[in-house]
């Protein structure tokens, strides 16, 4: 029976030969990820009611990254309650202030192609960019999780979203998601497994995959799978794991997903999202007129060395204009690492960008927030009202390229008139 | 889940986590949330469901946020099960996990508001005692029922590890 790379992963996981879509079954856990936020502080009081401690703490990570740096005595305890759990569990991997949990979690090597994996966070599909099933669970859920190493699960339906041909310039993952988004609404993925193919999608580096994964969950996917090549396993090679079977973890030719969507590459151009929805994406142009006050490259899905230089490519030799504060929180330690040895970093600081930690920071307003009645243009990922911490704020969307060409400007511009 | 028939209570697509538990009372507990359950939608919903009712439904029944006071809401009502074409995947996840049983239906056009309906979650049987015919939902499987009929994912995990720990105490 041919099967599609979500329903060979969820079979080797409910310890089946095959698996039909809507069917309900029980998976073994192969890695769960935890943050500061959802984790130790909720899991561990439902783990104590149940009286027992971790499946397999060697199947565990946690991540400090969305109450850091401790700003008062309720983050402090949030990181003390985080630290004393790690400090009591021998923990896969425990990284305290590192950088952003999708960022992390691949970088240090936690992810291979076919591994079933939860996350303690929405955005938790990002992990699919490794062919890995990944998605996101509540924390009561994780608590069963942990106790048990098990979950259940309605066998997903498979939607290949299929993009073929070569992207212009300045057209990038966060352009595709905002896209899809808007055509297809934030229910598009229907919680199945979105499954991103595609010869333009194969010519992406594993950050931008991993974009298109992680907003995934702005589709309203289940995850996001892209197929495991030889990008996948130098980038896990390079993160000091083996990345196994990568032959194995590809559709059978012959499985038939339950719909296919078909794009042009190159028809695609920068995209933005006008607040307060993801979904309300259109071409760039057609916010050209908006005034901006602050430009925003941070979180999982817009602040990892990809996304950096993207910024600096546009920024290199010029100023943020003086209307606009330039806020730039790269999304890990080591990406930041990256971005001040080759000079990155370098370009973002002289055109005016102030740098802030490696942890979600505003994104959701954990860490510092928009002040009242901003515009801002974040490459976050969701635009929510309030998302940024300020009911009263607007956040437009865009690629790196198109905040950092904004940022220039003072006003939403199209980043292909900067870089010819 | 009970053997008694249940009053249906019929809705349209696309009853959304907002209808169920509407955001301005977010910050209140279940027992207030459940007040306002479905009222942009049917404002006597409250004021006439009694436990054991079945609530029936068309496409994307759940869908919108992830959060759990939706399916929260329907159990503190006691609501029986939960008949629709489709849900939020979240929703549904969150509503079995509460114990709630919620079931596929493709017939539920085959079931009018008020109509007397039982609903076997095993089997996936609708019967409709109003119009005698049974329906057929897709069932669910035995671990999902031991789960709902122990009250949902906590109580169920803590029963079998106080099982556990009393089996290793022998
Ligand atoms: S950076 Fe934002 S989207 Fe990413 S994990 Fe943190 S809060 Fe969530």
């Amino acid at each position: 029976m041919a099967l599609t790379l979500a329903e060979k992963i969820v079979a080797r996981a409910a310890r089946r030969t095959h698996v039909t879509p809507g069917e309900i079954v029980t998976c073994a856990v192969d890695l769960a990820m935890i943050h500061d936020s959802g984790g130790p502080r909720r899991v561990a009081p439902i783990l104590k009611r149940f009286g027992v401690g971790l499946w397999d703490p060697s199947k565990v990570v946690l991540i400090s990254d969305h109450y850091v740096p401790a700003a008062d005595d309720e983050t402090r305890r949030i990181g003390e309650v985080t630290r004393k759990f790690a400090a009591e569990n021998k923990l896969a991997g425990f990284y305290d202030s590192e950088g952003i949990c999708h960022v992390v979690l691949p970088e240090r090597g936690h992810l291979k192609p076919g591994m079933f994996v939860v996350g303690g966070d929405s955005h938790s599909p990002t992990g699919g960019a490794f062919g890995a099933y990944m998605f996101g669970i509540g924390a009561t859920e994780m608590a069963g999780v942990l106790a048990t190493g098990e979950i259940w699960l309605t066998v997903p339906e498979t939607i290949e979203i299929e993009w073929r041909g070569t992207f212009g310039p300045c057209v990038v993952a966060k352009d595709v998601m905002l896209f899809l988004c808007g055509q297809l609404g934030m229910e598009g993925g229907r919680t199945q497994a979105v499954h991103f193919r595609g010869d333009a999608i194969r010519a992406l580096p594993m950050q931008e995959r991993m974009t298109l994964s992680n907003m995934t969950a702005e589709l309203g996917g289940q995850t996001g799978l892209c197929d495991p090549d030889e990008t996948t396993a130098a980038f896990i090679r390079a993160a000091g794991a083996e990345p196994g079977d990568v032959a194995r973890w590809q559709s059978d030719p012959d499985a038939m997903p339950a719909e296919c969507l078909r794009f042009d590459a190159s028809a695609l151009t920068p995209q933005v999202a006008a607040p307060h929805s993801p979904a309300n994406a259109a071409p760039v142009a057609d916010h050209g007129a908006v005034k901006i006050d602050v430009a925003h490259i941070g979180a999982c899905t817009g602040a990892k060395i990809v996304d950096l230089r993207m910024a600096a490519s546009v920024l290199k030799d010029r100023k943020v204009d003086p209307s606009v504060s330039l806020l730039v929180a790269p999304a890990s330690h080591r990406d930041q690492e990256a971005a001040a040895s080759d000079g990155t970093l370098q370009i973002l600081v002289d055109a005016g960008a102030t740098l802030l930690p490696n942890a979600c920071g505003m994104c959701a307003g954990y860490n510092g927030t928009l002040e009242e009645n901003v515009t801002c243009i974040s490459s976050i990922a969701r635009n929510f009202k309030g998302r940024m911490g300020t009911a009263s704020a607007n956040i437009y969307l865009g690629s790196p390229y198109t905040v950092a060409a904004s940022a220039v400007r003072g006003r939403i511009s199209d980043p292909r008139e900067m870089l010819s | 889940m009970s053997a008694n028939h249940g009053r249906a209570f019929v809705y349209g697509d696309g009853i959304n986590t907002d209808m169920l538990a509407p955001g301005i009372y977010m910050k209140h507990p279940i027992a207030t949330i459940a007040q306002h359950c479905l009222e942009s939608v049917d404002p006597d919903f409250v004021r006439t469901v009694k436990p054991g009712d079945v609530l029936v439904a068309g496409q994307g029944f759940g869908i919108g946020s992830s959060r759990e006071q939706a399916a929260e809401a329907l159990k503190y009502l006691g609501v029986a099960a939960v008949l629709a074409r489709s849900y939020g995947g979240i929703f549904y996840r969150n509503a079995l996990n509460f114990g709630l049983p919620v079931l596929v239906c493709s017939e539920v056009d085959q079931i009018g508001a008020g109509d007397l309906v039982r609903v076997d979650p095993a089997t996936g049987a609708v019967h409709n005692k109003t119009r005698d015919v049974t329906l057929k939902a897709s069932p669910l499987p035995q671990f999902l029922l031991d789960m709902i009929s122990d009250g949902g994912l906590v109580p169920h995990l803590e029963k079998r590890f106080a099982a556990k720990r009393a089996a290793a105490a022998l």
